[in-house]
């Protein structure tokens, strides 16, 4: 039993005291610990556990403390929290009031960014498969952008310059702070609402990572997921990465390059129809070169009357040549031949018989060699030639053969 | 706003001339047409992307309708954010 001059403290009295204590001993602290039984009250309260090794410690962070939290409390994550220690009379117990939680190591947006970015890649927001193919030219493009910022200015430069056919259309939106992701987010629900444009650009120009940060939130990412019109998304310079980014059809890593894109395909589209010129104007001057051959071909074949007149001429010619050779020598055969035969017929001519003193005479008027006297009467013309010269004379008497008559 | 451009139907169609008319079979008269006819495709097309005409303009959203409003080019874009 207590002493007499002991207090006894009721229940509620203690707990007042102790809680009076711990109050104002802990007023302020920063405990470090890893979260666990983590509950999110439909409330919007979350309830947790902070632990290490050897301890556990209550800590509840109420909806006006975790509604702009940007990363995910789960279970096994370690954190660094803010706030102060609260005694709840009614249980008789003490918890952590968080006002501020910090992931411990990385930094709270990067750890929100892994977290978004892990939940995203399950959903498959950002597989290869799900992206849209560019429209092989954007005559009209949609943009996404602060109609102020240099972004929009690099990209109107380099279109203007390479590519002047592409209609411009700009839903100007705030690219960072407050509202940013909500009106960037909205601006790609009315392009897709609009329709009339080929592309989505979704775009602004370089800055810190919380400068880009807007392009980071889910419902950025998630706009530019349930685009219909392909997108490309182009935020900041080379080293940042956004989630939009990787959600994006096309990513590029700044606005110029996104122009760039389309000044590339209006260059070899010019470049493929110049071929398709050229194979145009090869095929045509082919055919032409063909039918023209055959034209020469057929003119061959087809020969003017004159044409044909000028060959059998030339026939002709040919063939006197070779008849007139042919005379030629045929007549000197027969020359050959002729001359053979005079010489023959010299052999056996009268004269060289006259010429050994035989005479031949013939009867006047009509020379006939008169070979007997039959026929032959006295006072008859006749001709005697010798081998030099003839005469003539009168038949003065016939005489009968002397040859008989005489012994 | 340019009209119904369908340039990727007019390569197409320009494609299928340039083969048809390459694999010799044609007659003159049905060359000659398709050679016309992918000329004229190759110059609208060329014609179309070499355009310098373009227009800038501002889309608007006020209680859910939409309307268009031209942006002067050299107003904007003078800040760097």
């Amino acid at each position: 039993m207590p002493e007499e001059k002991q207090h006894i403290y009721t229940v509620s009295q203690i707990t007042q005291d102790i809680k009076l204590i711990l109050e104002n001993t802990f007023a302020e602290v920063w405990v470090e610990g890893e979260i666990s039984n983590f509950k999110a009250h439909p409330s919007g309260h979350f309830y947790f556990s902070l632990k290490d090794q050897n301890a556990l410690l209550a800590a509840a962070m109420f909806s006006r403390s975790n509604k702009n939290l940007k990363f995910k409390l789960e279970d096994g994550l370690q954190v660094i929290c803010f706030g102060k220690i609260n005694v709840y009379p009614p249980r008789g117990q003490y918890q952590l009031i968080v006002e501020r939680i910090e992931p411990k190591g990385i930094g709270a947006q990067q750890l929100a960014f892994e977290q978004l970015k892990n939940k995203l890649l399950k959903e498959g927001l950002f597989d290869a498969s799900r992206k849209k193919p560019l429209p092989l030219f954007p005559f009209r493009i949609g943009v996404v952008t602060s109609v102020s910022g240099a972004a929009i200015r690099d990209i109107l430069q380099i279109l203007k310059k390479g590519a002047g056919c592409v209609d411009v259309l700009i839903r100007s939106v705030r690219v960072q702070g407050e509202s940013a992701a909500s009106e960037i987010a909205s601006a790609i629900e009315d392009f897709n609402e609009f329709k009339a444009v080929d592309l989505v650009v979704i775009c602004r120009g370089g800055g810190s990572s919380e400068d880009l940060w807007s392009f980071n939130e889910e419902r950025v990412a998630r706009a530019v997921y349930n685009s219909k019109i392909p997108t490309i998304s182009a935020v900041g310079h080379q080293i940042n990465v956004t989630l939009s980014d990787m959600v994006a059809d096309v990513f590029v890593e700044t606005p110029s390059a996104a122009a760039k894109i389309i000044v590339d395909a209006k260059n070899s589209l010019l470049t493929e129809l110049g071929g398709y010129r050229y194979e145009l104007n090869a095929s045509i001057q082919e055919k032409i070169h063909e039918l023209s051959s055959n034209l020469i071909a057929l003119r061959h074949m087809l020969k003017s009357p004159l044409d044909r007149l000028l060959e059998k001429q030339q026939l002709l010619d040919e063939l006197s040549l070779r008849l007139s050779g042919n005379i030629k020598y045929s007549l000197e055969i027969s020359r050959q031949k002729a001359f053979a035969l005079i010489e023959r017929l010299e052999a056996l001519s009268p004269l060289a018989v006259l010429s050994r003193g035989y005479s031949v005479t013939m009867l006047l008027p009509q020379d006939e060699v008169i070979k007997d006297i039959a026929g032959l009467k006295p006072k008859d013309f006749i001709k005697t030639i010798l081998a030099k010269g003839s005469f003539t004379s009168v038949v003065q008497e016939v005489l009968t053969d002397e040859r008989k008559n005489k012994p | 706003m340019k009209e119904k451009i369908n340039l990727e139907d007019d390569i197409k169609k320009l494609q299928k001339l340039v083969e048809e008319l390459g694999s010799g079979k044609l007659t003159l008269g049905e060359s000659l047409k398709k050679y016309e006819e992918g000329i004229k495709l190759a110059q609208s097309c060329s014609g179309l992307l070499n355009d310098a005409q373009r227009k800038v303009e501002l889309l608007m959203k006020k209680d859910g309708k939409y309307s268009l409003e031209k942006l002067e080019e050299d107003a904007q874009g003078k800040d760097t954010d």
